[in-house]
């Protein structure tokens, strides 16, 4: 069997791989970007001293932490159109899907990391004169954001291997897009073994970056 | 220029500040002292609203502190602190640290900002720190730093909690030597601290706190020749020992 190994084949199909690696890209920078600007709302609305805010946040995160990602993206696949009132394409329902799912995980890291600035920096902006959105956004968020550097990377490794759920909706992304090659042309081990090392490589980088920052950062 | 008035304050049930009372005049200094935990930095956070207080009242240059419409940050910005560990911003430049609320809050432009800044700067002796982070200073530059950054508001009055006690003795003095210029310039001064020697060169009054209560308020040489109460005595003959 090993002697009919044939790399070829990912060789000829490179350019449908590489469109796969594209949707996966777009849906990991989405999702980062995304969830980490919702998240950072999220987190606000949590520590803030108006109860309904941070109770409303609070239950926000509840639920989509409880809930498996796979349901999340099958759900807004339906659920999506229905209330927008018309189809919105299997993308951008899986976007959507991404980004208030993450938004989820990202408000518990921020939230932690704001909260990791102590109290007197905080009083230190606001013996100036600062307002407290001043302070927040001038003292508190770039020192917090700095701290988590590596939590948020680490989070993102994890997405990016999350978003190859999306074949539940049929969404070509690099490994459905292989999945699709390997039943095609028959060449199940070759294309599986592509993406296992492509996968592993993509997010050993991405974890020898978090280490280094990790060092750099370390006070 | 600053008064308080029967100031109390509870942390849950346990009260802090037992209607305390005293005032600065304009251009006095008044020094803080007394056992750790008697309530002296609960005291001076509730000069420019950082700690909310239950009962009485605190006025700075005829502004109620504690009453609801308020402008805290106005007021704030033109109350001067200076911190027990600094509190530069560690994200920013030293030259930032002391712009970032000109800019903010006086609405000066980039430019006249720097210009205040380095102008401080140099009064400081630090002109030539302006583009290092706060963690490439020692102790003494930084609070010298934390000093400037607080003067670049032209404040009315300046509040100083404990700003040596975090110092190596050897740095102690290149802080008091700025803090004594500040006072003989004639800048209101309400100072936390236990250098008597600083006491005694430039303060008015000294003031003695214990058990959230303020036990003796007195003339400088009055309560260097005699201070009245024993606890007050004890903790004197304490510190002054050291
Ligand atoms: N946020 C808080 N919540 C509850 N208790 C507090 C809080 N801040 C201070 N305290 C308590 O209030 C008392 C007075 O504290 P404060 O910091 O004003 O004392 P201090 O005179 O400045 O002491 P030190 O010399 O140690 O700085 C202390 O017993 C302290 O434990
Ligand atoms: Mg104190």
């Amino acid at each position: 069997m090993f002697g009919a190994f044939d790399y070829q084949v990912v060789i000829r199909n490179l350019h449908i791989l590489w469109d796969g690696m594209q949707i996966t890209f777009l849906l990991t920078g989405v999702a980062i970007v995304g969830g980490i600007l919702f998240g950072t709302v999220l987190a606000l609305m949590r520590l803030s001293r108006f109860m309904v805010l941070s109770f409303v946040a609070g239950r926000y995160v509840d639920a989509f932490r409880s809930t498996p990602l796979i349901l999340v993206i099958f759900w807004f696949y339906f659920a999506v159109p229905i209330v927008v009132g018309q189809p919105i394409g299997d993308l951008y329902s899986v976007l959507i899907a991404f980004t208030l799912f993450e938004a989820a995980y990202y408000c518990e890291i921020i939230r932690a990391g704001i909260q990791s600035i102590r109290m007197p920096q905080i009083h230190a902006g606001l013996a100036l004169g600062l307002t407290r959105w001043q302070t927040t956004k001038n003292i508190v968020l770039p020192q917090a954001f700095r701290n988590m550097v590596p939590v948020l990377l680490t989070q993102a490794i994890v997405l990016f291997q999350d978003t190859s759920l999306v074949y539940v909706v049929g969404l070509k992304d690099f490994l459905t897009a292989a999945d699709l090659v390997a039943a095609r042309d028959n060449r199940v081990v070759e294309l599986y073994l592509f993406t296992a090392i492509v996968y592993f490589l993509l997010c050993w980088l991405g974890s020898l970056l978090v280490k280094r920052l990790q060092r750099q950062y370390a006070i | 220029m600053i008064t308080v008035d029967k100031v109390s304050k509870w942390f849950g049930d346990f009260q802090v500040l037992d209607k305390c009372s005293t005032r600065v005049a304009k251009g006095e200094v008044v020094v803080i002292c007394g056992p750790s935990g008697s309530g002296k930095s609960t005291l001076i956070k509730c000069i420019n609203g950082l700690e909310p207080f239950q009962q009485g009242a605190i006025t700075v240059n005829g502004i109620s502190v504690g009453a609801e419409g308020t402008n805290l940050p106005k007021l704030r910005a033109s109350i001067g602190m200076v911190f027990q560990n600094f509190e530069l911003f560690p994200h920013m430049t030293v030259l930032d640290n002391i712009c970032l609320a000109q800019t903010k809050v006086l609405n000066r432009n980039r430019a006249e900002a720097g210009e205040r800044a380095m102008q401080l700067l140099n009064r400081v002796g630090l002109a030539d720190q302006a583009p290092k982070h706060p963690a490439q200073l020692s102790g003494g530059q930084q609070q010298r730093v934390a000093i400037a950054r607080a003067l670049a508001m032209d404040p009315i009055a300046m509040l100083f909690d404990e700003p040596t006690s975090a110092l190596d003795p050897e740095m102690i003095n290149e802080v008091l030597d700025v803090m004594v210029k500040l006072a003989l310039e004639g800048m209101t001064m309400m100072v936390v601290t236990h250098e008597m020697g600083f006491a005694r060169k430039v303060a008015d009054r000294v003031v003695f706190m214990d058990g959230g209560r303020i036990e003796e308020d007195a003339k400088t040489d009055e309560f260097f020749g005699a201070p009245r109460g024993e606890r007050a005595q004890m903790f004197l003959s304490k510190i002054l020992t050291h």
